[in-house]
């Protein structure tokens, strides 16, 4: 099982990889924190917080447009194709199939951010000659943005298992957006009353907490991460991305590949 | 141990809004294949073979009844190791070459890593792609795309292959070694079942067809045992100016050429229709009485007149 499951995930990084689509993403977004050094060079005493700022926003955005239109096409892709026939003609459990394509996609991603975060550091390295002490909160923004690359990932997979690739990529892209306004969502339900406040309430709570994951602002202040804070957001993420994989693999097993 | 028992195997389609048209694409099928057996699955397009391979290799539910391979139930993982399945007009990662392409394919059927590289070579000779092996698919033709199709349903050495279609997209040479490749399985024990509507191939390659049209089975077993309930028939050629019109009606089949004429009639006819001949006086050069021909049984079970099975509930 482990064994399928490596063989299917290093397979479709190894798409990811040869698609030429992700090395233009990565090509911009380098060039897109070269552009932040710019910006921080005509920004007077607040260079370092343009720069981390305009780099994290931009890996961040970068990563999510990846995991949404990658992710949307690796079950409905494979599908149009028929290349799933003759993986699933094989000892292959289609949960592994869908486990094993999210596993690959998440590494492709983590590649990626990796790829990205060298671009941050030596922007960072630029501006400042040598890197200080807050400067490690970067490297926590960056496992957050990676936390929210695993909920979107299992959240495209999840629409494209029963919706067609631009539907998946809509629904995807909206809880993203949403996602990213969850608190606001919730002081609304704090807020409201009645059927509205259950409502608003069930929304919020249904919805991925994106922007609890968003502490690039503060960390752009050198302010720390809460060690609870990191420990909690990692939980949240694991399982909010297990439950949409789940949902994911419920659906694609009850699925006829006509 | 039956290779294939297909016990009831049945699909039904609910489409509409309401989901309430319903067409039927496999009536209840039983069949049994046996091992060491080559059985082709024949009918026209949209017939249902499609269908019921997918239904065998686990991609499509059954409405009804079940499927048992070397007798385990068809979503038994055990099962699927020890089967190979080639689908119909294959597409496969083209961004691999056809060696990763079927060391993947390889490893996931539970080949060790050591060995599976071996098996990848034999299996890319015996397609004739060893030349090309460092070839991404994208530059493959649709010929050369099939071939890796029957590598990767072969190449971890299973008991029972499934091929659908098998013969599509490949030329004379191609079909002729794949037909080749064919009786070499049925040698070395393994067995095969695919389905065509390639006539011609089930019969020179086939122990015993299946023929199924509208998702329903027509006529199940050896060629030979089929195509001996069909009527005997004799071939007449003759020499004339005008082809009477009585053996016009008589006549299954004429054709013509110059003065010559040739007819296919039913051996109950054959008296009339030399009567015929005398009465206009044409000369007769040639009775050859014509054996059925797998077509010929073909014809008569898949009636051209049949309308789709489709229902509104």
């Amino acid at each position: 099982m482990r064994n399928r499951l490596t063989l299917i995930a290093a397979n479709t990084f190894r798409e990811a990889v040869r698609d030429r689509v992700l090395y233009n993403l990565i090509a911009f977004a380098l060039l897109l924190s070269g552009a932040a050094v710019l910006v921080g060079q005509i920004s007077i005493d607040i260079e370092k917080l343009v720069v981390i700022n305009l780099s994290l926003t931009a890996v961040s955005l970068f990563g999510v447009v990846i995991a949404i239109f990658v992710g949307i096409g690796l079950v409905s892709k494979e599908i149009e194709k028929r290349t799933l026939y003759t993986v699933l003609s094989r000892p292959v459990r289609r949960w592994e199939f869908i486990v094993g394509k999210f596993f690959g996609l998440a590494a492709t991603l983590v590649v990626n951010t990796g790829c990205m975060a060298v671009g941050v550091f030596l922007a960072l390295l630029y501006i400042s000659h040598r890197l200080q002490k807050p400067d490690a909160w970067v490297l926590v923004a960056l496992y957050f943005i990676v936390l929210q690359f695993l909920i979107v990932t299992a959240l495209a997979l999840l629409f494209s298992s029963f919706s067609s690739p631009i539907m998946s990529a809509v629904f995807a892209f909206a809880l993203f957006m949403i996602g990213s306004f969850a608190e606001d969502l919730r002081g609304f339900a704090a807020m409201a009353k009645g059927i509205t406040h259950w409502l608003a309430s069930a929304a919020a709570y249904l919805i991925p907490n994106l922007s609890a994951l968003n502490v690039i602002s503060s960390v752009a202040h050198g302010k720390p991460v809460a060690a609870s804070l990191i420990l909690y957001n990692t939980v949240y993420a694991l399982c909010y991305a297990a439950m949409a994989l789940s949902g994911a693999v419920l659906i694609f097993e009850q699925r006829n590949l006509k | 141990m039956p290779a294939i028992e297909i016990l009831g195997l049945e699909k039904t389609y609910w489409g509409g809004f309401w989901r309430k048209r319903v067409k039927r694409a496999l009536h209840p099928l039983r069949l049994t294949v046996e091992e060491g057996e080559i059985f082709g699955f024949l009918g026209p397009n949209g017939a249902g073979k499609t269908t019921t391979l997918k239904m065998l290799m686990g991609l499509v539910f059954p409405t009804g009844g079940s499927a048992r391979i070397l007798g385990l139930d068809v979503n038994d993982p055990q099962v699927k190791a020890q089967i190979g399945y080639l689908p119909e007009q294959p597409y496969f990662y083209d961004y691999l070459t056809a060696y990763e392409l079927l060391a993947y394919y390889g490893q996931l059927s539970g080949v060790p890593a050591r060995q599976c590289l071996r098996k990848v070579d034999r299996a890319l000779k015996q397609v004739g792609l060893q030349n090309v092996s460092g070839l991404q698919l994208r530059k493959f033709s649709k010929g050369m795309l099939q071939r890796v199709g029957i590598a990767q349903a072969i190449l971890h050495e299973p008991k029972v292959v499934f091929l659908d279609e098998p013969m599509s997209g490949l030329d004379p040479m191609g079909r002729r070694e794949v037909r080749d490749l064919i009786q070499q399985l049925k040698s070395d024990g393994k067995t095969i079942f695919f389905s065509t509507h390639i006539l011609s191939d089930a019969e020179a390659l086939c122990d015993r067809v299946a023929i199924i049209h509208q998702g329903e089975l027509k006529g199940v077993g050896a060629v030979a045992d089929l195509t001996a309930k069909m009527d005997v028939k004799v071939e007449l050629i003759w020499q004339g100016a005008v082809m009477p019109l009585s053996m016009r009606s008589l006549a299954e089949r004429c054709y013509s050429g110059g003065d010559l004429y040739r007819a296919v009639i039913k051996q109950e006819d054959q008296e009339r229709a030399l009567d015929a001949l005398r009465r206009e006086g044409m000369r007769l050069l040639a009775l050859t009485p014509v054996g059925a021909s797998l077509e010929d049984y073909f014809l008569q079970q898949v009636k051209p007149a049949d309308k789709p099975v489709e229902v509104t509930v």
